[in-house]
C-alpha cells in the first residue's frame, strides 16, 4: 500500500467529497493560495476556485457563524480554525448554535457542518497555541468528535465528517501532519462510533486518543519485552463514544490505563475511566488510571513543556506497577 | 396610483398583519399573567410595523432570522397561531415539538430560520443564508432582525465586514426601540447608530419603524436590489416597545417614564394610525377594519384554547432530535 503523511490524507479526504458534491465549501483564514500554516490544504483553491475555497478576515465567530447559517440553508460547509485553542472564541456559535438547532426546532432544521482544527503541544507554542480541547466539545450535547491518529484514520474519519448531516468537531494532532501511513488508493470510509483494537492483548487495555494513540502503542512495545501483552484501543471518535469495545477489553484483561492529551481533570480520560468503573468494575484487579495532560498551562520553555504530556514511559511504568499489585 | 386594487390589497393584507401581531401578543401576555404559561416571554407590542412593513417585501423563500422578542417577526413571515400557541405552551403540536419555546420558535417551511436567545446570535446564521443564497444562485434575500442592544456585539460586525467583502444578500434590520433590556440606548451604543455598518461601505437607511408602509417602500426596494448583488443592507428602524423587556417587567419607571410611553401609544401607535391612513384615503371603512380585528381577535383566542388543550410531548421526545439522521 503506498503510504501519505497525514496532512496529505486530509487534503485527499476533502478533495475527493468536495469533487462529490459541489454544496460543500470551505472557510477560514489563510485557506486558500495559503493552504493553512500547516500548508495541509495546498492545492485546494486551484481546483475548487476562490468561490468554494474562500478566505476569511481573522473573525472566528464571524466564520463559523456563516458556516452555521449556510449548513441551515442547503451548504455543507468545513470550517477550518487554525489553532484548537481558537475554540474559546467560537464557543457561542459552535454550542449555543450549531449544537443546539436541530434540537431545539423539533428535528426541522440540521446543521452539516464540520470544524477542522488541531491539538496538541510540544511545539513550543505556549500557552494559546498548545491547548487540546476535545472534552469541551464533547460536553456538549448534538456535537460530534472525531480525533484521528494517523494519516489512514485522518482521512476515513474527515470524509465520514463531511457526509454527517451534524455538526463534527475534528481535532488533528499537530505534530502528526508529516507523519506518513499506509492510505488505500481506492475510497474508504470509517464509521463513528467504532473503536479500532491496533493490538490485541490479555493483561492490560491501553486505552488512548490521537496523539496518545502512538504512545500507547510504543508502550504496548516495551511492555511485551517484560512478557505484558498490552492491548491498545483508539475510540477515533469520543462523541459518539464505543463504549462496549472498550468496556470489553477491560473485562477481558482487568487492567485499564485512560491516556489522552486533554488536561486530567474533567476530561475524556476521566469520562472513559468513569464508564469503566460503573460498567466493568467486578472484572477489574486495579484501580484504573488516567494520563492527561497536567492541569497548568501549557509553558514555552522546552524545559516544562515536555514535562506537562503523558509519555510511552510514564505509561510503560504505570502499567508495571498495576500488574506488579503496587497500585 | 395604477394598481389601486393591488395596493388596496397589500394594504389590508399589512393592517392584518399587524392586528394579527398584537391579538397574538396580547394572548401571550394574558397566558403569563393568568399563570398558563412555563417560563416567560417578551411582547413585540408597538414593534409591528417593522416585521409586517419588512416580511410583506419578501418570498416565503426568503430567509430571516428572529431575536427572544421574535413572536412578530414569526407571524409576519407567514406563521400560523396554532402552531405558535402551541410552541408557547411546550406543546407537542408547537413548531418546534415544544422543544424551543417562546425565544426559539422557527417555521422554516416560511424561511423564518428561527428566534435567537443570544443577542445578535443570528448575525452569522442570516449571513450564512445569504452566502448560501450566492452560492447556489437562489435570488433568495435573508433579513438579520436585531435589537438596538446587539450592536454591542462583535460577531454583528464580523460577519457585516463578510457580507460586504463578499456582496452578500443581506439587509441587516436594527430595530431601535431604545432600550436594551432597562438600559438606554445611549448609555450603552457610543457614537452614531447609523456609522457602524457605513464603516464597512454598506448603504445604510434610517426609517420610521412605526409607518409600515415607509418600512414596506425602502425594504421592496432593497430586497430588489440585494437580489441583482447590490447587497448587503443596513435598516436603522426607530421603534418603540409598549411592554417592558419580559411579560415580568412592570414597575419600569427607574428607566423610562409613563409619560414616554403614553406618547408613543397614543402619538404613534403603528396600527391606529395606519388604520386612519387607510379610512381618511377612503381605502377601507372603520367598519372593515372592524370587522378585521374581531375576526382576528376569535382567530387568536380560539387558537389559545386550542393550544390549552393541545398534548404534551410523549417523554420519549426528551432525547429525540439531539442529531439528525445520516
Amino acid at each position: 500500500m503506498r503510504e501519505i503523511t497525514f496532512g496529505a490524507a486530509v487534503n485527499e479526504a476533502i478533495a475527493e467529497e468536495m469533487r462529490l458534491d459541489n454544496r460543500i465549501i470551505l472557510l477560514g483564514e489563510d485557506v486558500a493560495e495559503a493552504g493553512t500554516p500547516f500548508k495541509v490544504l495546498s492545492g485546494l483553491v486551484e481546483e475548487f476556485g476562490a468561490d468554494r475555497i474562500i478566505d476569511t478576515p481573522i473573525s472566528e465567530p464571524g466564520f463559523t457563524g456563516i458556516a452555521v447559517g449556510a449548513a441551515m440553508t442547503g451548504l455543507r460547509p468545513i470550517v477550518d480554525l487554525m489553532f484548537g485553542d481558537f475554540l474559546f472564541l467560537i464557543m457561542d456559535q459552535l454550542c449555543n448554535q450549531a449544537a443546539k438547532t436541530h434540537y431545539m426546532s423539533g428535528g426541522k432544521l440540521s446543521v452539516p457542518m464540520v470544524v477542522r482544527t488541531n491539538m496538541g503541544a510540544t511545539r513550543r507554542s505556549a500557552a494559546q497555541h498548545s491547548q487540546s480541547l476535545h472534552a469541551l466539545v464533547a460536553h456538549i450535547p448534538g456535537l460530534k468528535v472525531a480525533m484521528p491518529s494517523s494519516a489512514y484514520e485522518a482521512k476515513g474519519l474527515m470524509k465520514t465528517a463531511i457526509r454527517d448531516n451534524n455538526p463534527v468537531v475534528i481535532f488533528e494532532d499537530k505534530l502528526m501532519y508529516n507523519d506518513k501511513a499506509g492510505v488505500p488508493e481506492e475510497e474508504y470510509l470509517i464509521n463513528f462510533g467504532e473503536a479500532n483494537i491496533l493490538k490485541a492483548g490479555t493483561d492490560i487495555s491501553l486505552i488512548a486518543t490521537s496523539s496518545m494513540v502512538q504512545q500507547a502503542q510504543l508502550a504496548a512495545k516495551s511492555l511485551a519485552e517484560r512478557n505484558i501483552s498490552a492491548e491498545v484501543i483508539d475510540p477515533r471518535t469520543i462523541a459518539p463514544l464505543d463504549e462496549d469495545t472498550l468496556i470489553n477489553s477491560v473485562k477481558k484483561t482487568s487492567h485499564a490505563i485512560v491516556i489522552d492529551e486533554g488536561h486530567q481533570n474533567y476530561g475524556v480520560t476521566a469520562e472513559i475511566a468513569a464508564r469503566i468503573s460503573e460498567k466493568a468494575f467486578y472484572y477489574l484487579d486495579a484501580p484504573v488510571q488516567r494520563l492527561g495532560a497536567m492541569d497548568v498551562p501549557i509553558p514555552f520553555s522546552p524545559a516544562l513543556e515536555d514535562l506537562t504530556v503523558p509519555t510511552a514511559q510514564q505509561i510503560h511504568d504505570r502499567a508495571v506497577m498495576m500488574l506488579e499489585g503496587k497500585i | 396610483m395604477s394598481n389601486k386594487q393591488d395596493n388596496k390589497d397589500s394594504y389590508i393584507q399589512m393592517f392584518k398583519q399587524m392586528v394579527r401581531i398584537r391579538a397574538f401578543e396580547e394572548q401571550a401576555n394574558q397566558l403569563y399573567l393568568s399563570a398558563k404559561m412555563p417560563g416567560l416571554t417578551h411582547m413585540y407590542v408597538g414593534q409591528e410595523a417593522v416585521a409586517v412593513g419588512i416580511c410583506e417585501a419578501l418570498t416565503p423563500t426568503d430567509k430571516i432570522t428572529s431575536t427572544h422578542r421574535g413572536h412578530g417577526h414569526c407571524v409576519a413571515k407567514g406563521a400560523d397561531f396554532k402552531h405558535m400557541f402551541c410552541e408557547l405552551l411546550g406543546k407537542l403540536e408547537g413548531y418546534c415539538r415544544g422543544k424551543g419555546g417562546s425565544m426559539h420558535i422557527a417555521d422554516q417551511a416560511n424561511g423564518n430560520l428561527g428566534a435567537n436567545a443570544i443577542v445578535g446570535g443570528s448575525a452569522g446564521i442570516a449571513t450564512g443564508a445569504a452566502l448560501t443564497a450566492k452560492q447556489l444562485g437562489t435570488k433568495d434575500v435573508a433579513v438579520c432582525f436585531f435589537g438596538d442592544g446587539a450592536l454591542g456585539q462583535g460577531l454583528l460586525y464580523e460577519t457585516m465586514n463578510m457580507a460586504a467583502l463578499w456582496k452578500l444578500p443581506v439587509i441587516y434590520a436594527c430595530e431601535n426601540n431604545l432600550y436594551g433590556e432597562y438600559t438606554k440606548v445611549e448609555e450603552m451604543a457610543a457614537g452614531e447608530l447609523m456609522g457602524r455598518a457605513k464603516g464597512f461601505g454598506i448603504e445604510s437607511f434610517e426609517v420610521d419603524g412605526q409607518d409600515v408602509l415607509a418600512v414596506n417602500n425602502l425594504t421592496q426596494e432593497l430586497v430588489e436590489r440585494a437580489r441583482k448583488g447590490d447587497g448587503p443592507f443596513f435598516m436603522l428602524l426607530n421603534t418603540y416597545r409598549y411592554h417592558g423587556h419580559h411579560v415580568g417587567d412592570i414597575n419600569r419607571e427607574y428607566y423610562r417614564s409613563k409619560d414616554e410611553e403614553k406618547l408613543w401609544r397614543s402619538e404613534r401607535d403603528p396600527i391606529k394610525n395606519f388604520s386612519d391612513m387607510l379610512i381618511k384615503k377612503k381605502i377601507s371603512s372603520a367598519d372593515e377594519l372592524k370587522v378585521i380585528e374581531q375576526e382576528i381577535e376569535k382567530d387568536a383566542e380560539e387558537a389559545v384554547n386550542y393550544a390549552l388543550e393541545a398534548p404534551w410531548p410523549d417523554v420519549s421526545e426528551v432525547d429525540m432530535h439531539v442529531f439528525a439522521s445520516n
